[in-house]
């Protein structure tokens, strides 16, 4: 099997486009070889999970592709950094970390990309359309672009992506073909609950990713979702528990207005149903502590924060006003924390505790003041990675019951 | 034939990326995400919800059926390679495009190769000792020795 190039292709790979493009160019060739690619195809956007500094490596090739001249090719937002370049203050890194951390994130704003630094690029003006080619990486925004907003991009890792942008093109195969977004699991809810709680959105999506292997999976019985916040935190949990980078919601997700529409006339290879005691027990081993354990901190926003979240959370803190001085972290872009602070919403909301974070996230780097303690967090993301990441125990549970527990003072679940 | 017999037998796989190692066989009994998974510092499998938790990955041959989880795991493997924490090498029995660009992007960058090969993982178990060499056609053969 050989890879078929362009005209325009073979003269990036020959150097007459400079050094960097070179050696992208080759590296997506070597790629598109590993996957078994034919051919290539043109993107109209990247997002690049290449900001987090997982050590030299990361830095090594891109400062590579500073030093041959290189631009991307097409709109390019960032993903996460390892520093918050909005509240430096809070860092709690070493000399030695923080150097390298801010200059990954530089050397890519050298390369022409766009300072989003947020996992949630479908925030952002740079959101993509229906049907558009794109190479994301974060496997977040990786599932939410496919399945919300069915623009069709694979699972691009680091590097990948940014070789993607600074060629503008992407090997055809995977999920840029439409033969391949073909449902292949049902998941059917049983008795499903008619009220689109947050916890059953990230409860369906750790057992869709759990089970669906690297099938793609459909859901059906799924209430309709209040916002697509809530389809979001079900990508980010099955994208956590598994490989999933597309899953289709029977009469919700825009490539599945029915569900043979979503199984492309075909039939389901498996069918697997999920009850309300499923979906207990998978929210259950979410938390590592008890009712009633003492909590040192609170953490929402992974993925990052949107407008229409922070609307609800506001007026929730001050209701309940928490006055115990628990931290509560909220991480989010800069581009809604800019929007928040020009309507001037954020004003006084420190005295509940409230700490907004930009550029990064807390638990991928050196934020929370205490580690020794429980976090309690909304998100299936944060409480299945947090753990191993910064060694804290957590506790999971919606908005609501993470703002009365920091009132609380310890993990109060299901008040109302 | 013999469960013996059909260990004893070559299996053909396909590169990912090319290269040649040895090894004692480390078999996950889930996928493992390096990101989050993996501590690039020492090899150290940090994920708690395996049960491989507390096991080093370092010059191993890793077997798992698939990659899993977030895209930052390329990076994580390429800094793995490059500190020398990395498996020898990695079998897998589905593709797995994210560990494919880790290993593509540390030869490209510090000319380590570390062999990601897609074959048949039944019957292999940890501790087994495991060589991974270049067939004809660029074809990997993998034995067990």
């Amino acid at each position: 099997m050989t890879l078929e190039l362009m005209a325009d292709d073979q003269s990036m790979l020959q150097g007459e486009q400079g050094p960097a493009v070179t050696a992208a160019m080759k590296i997506l060739v070597a790629f598109s070889n590993a996957i078994g690619a034919r051919k290539l195809l043109d993107i109209a956007g990247a997002h690049i999970d290449g900001c987090l500094y997982h050590g030299k490596a990361g830095l090594d090739f891109v400062e590579r592709l500073v030093e041959g001249g290189g631009r991307v090719k097409v709109p390019t937002t960032l993903n996460v950094g390892s520093f918050d370049l909005i509240h430096p203050g809070m860092m709690k890194m070493p000399p030695s970390q923080e150097a390298p951390a801010r200059r990954l994130m530089k050397a890519h704003l050298e390369l022409g990309c766009q300072a989003t630094f947020t996992c949630a690029p479908y925030q952002t003006r740079f959101r993509p359309r229906f049907g558009q080619q794109i190479a994301w990486g974060e496997s977040n925004a990786i599932v939410f672009a496919n399945s919300v907003i069915g623009a069709r991009t694979n699972r691009y890792g680091d590097f990948i992506d940014l070789c993607c942008a600074m060629t503008g093109r992407a090997p055809a195969w995977g999920l840029h073909l439409s033969e391949n977004r073909r449902g292949q699991v049902l998941f059917e809810l049983v008795d499903p609950d008619p009220e689109p709680r947050d916890a059953l959105f990230v409860g369906v999506g750790l057992i869709i990713g759990q089970a669906s292997g690297d099938r793609i999976p459909v859901i059906s019985g799924l209430p309709r979702p209040r916002d697509e916040d809530q389809l979001k935190a079900l990508g980010a949990a099955a994208a956590t528990t598994g490989a999933v980078a597309l899953f289709h919601a029977g009469g919700i997700t825009p490539e599945a207005n029915t569900l043979e529409e979503a199984f492309h006339g075909m039939a389901p290879e498996e069918v697997i149903r999920i009850t309300r005691a499923d979906l207990d027990d998978a929210l259950t081993r979410l938390s590592s502590v008890a009712d009633g354990a003492p909590l040192a901190a609170v953490s929402l926003g992974t993925p990052h924060f949107s407008h229409d979240e922070w609307m609800r959370l506001l007026p929730l803190l001050r209701k309940v006003a928490p006055g115990r001085g628990i931290p509560i972290y909220v991480n989010t872009g800069r581009a809604t924390l800019t929007r928040l602070q020009d309507e001037g919403v954020l004003a006084g909301m420190e005295v509940f505790g409230l700490i907004p974070v930009a550029d990064t996230c807390t638990y991928v780097t050196a934020i929370l003041e205490r580690l020794d303690g429980v976090v309690m967090t909304n998100s299936g993301k944060w409480a299945h990675y947090a753990p191993g990441n910064i060694g804290v125990s957590v506790a999971f549970g919606d908005m609501t019951d993470c703002i009365r527990s920091a009132a609380a003072g310890h993990v109060v679940r299901g008040a109302r | 034939m013999s469960e013996q017999d059909r260990r004893a037998r070559d299996r053909i796989g396909i590169f990912q990326l090319a290269g040649e190692a040895q090894g004692s066989a480390l078999v996950l009994s889930q996928a493992l995400s390096f990101w989050g998974g993996v501590d690039a510092e020492t090899g150290d499998i940090i994920d708690h919800s395996l049960a491989e938790l507390g096991g080093n990955v370092a010059g191993q041959i890793l077997v798992m059926a698939s990659g899993r989880g977030s895209s930052s795991s390329s990076s994580v493997l390429a800094e793995a390679i490059r500190k020398g924490t990395a498996p020898a090498g990695i079998i897998l029995e589905r593709p797995d495009p994210i560990l494919a660009v880790g290993a593509i992007v540390a030869e490209f960058l510090y000319d380590i190769s570390m062999p990601l090969v897609v074959c048949d993982i039944s019957g292999i178990v940890s501790g087994d000792r495991i060589a991974i060499g270049v067939g004809e056609g660029a074809q990997a053969i993998v034995s067990l020795t």
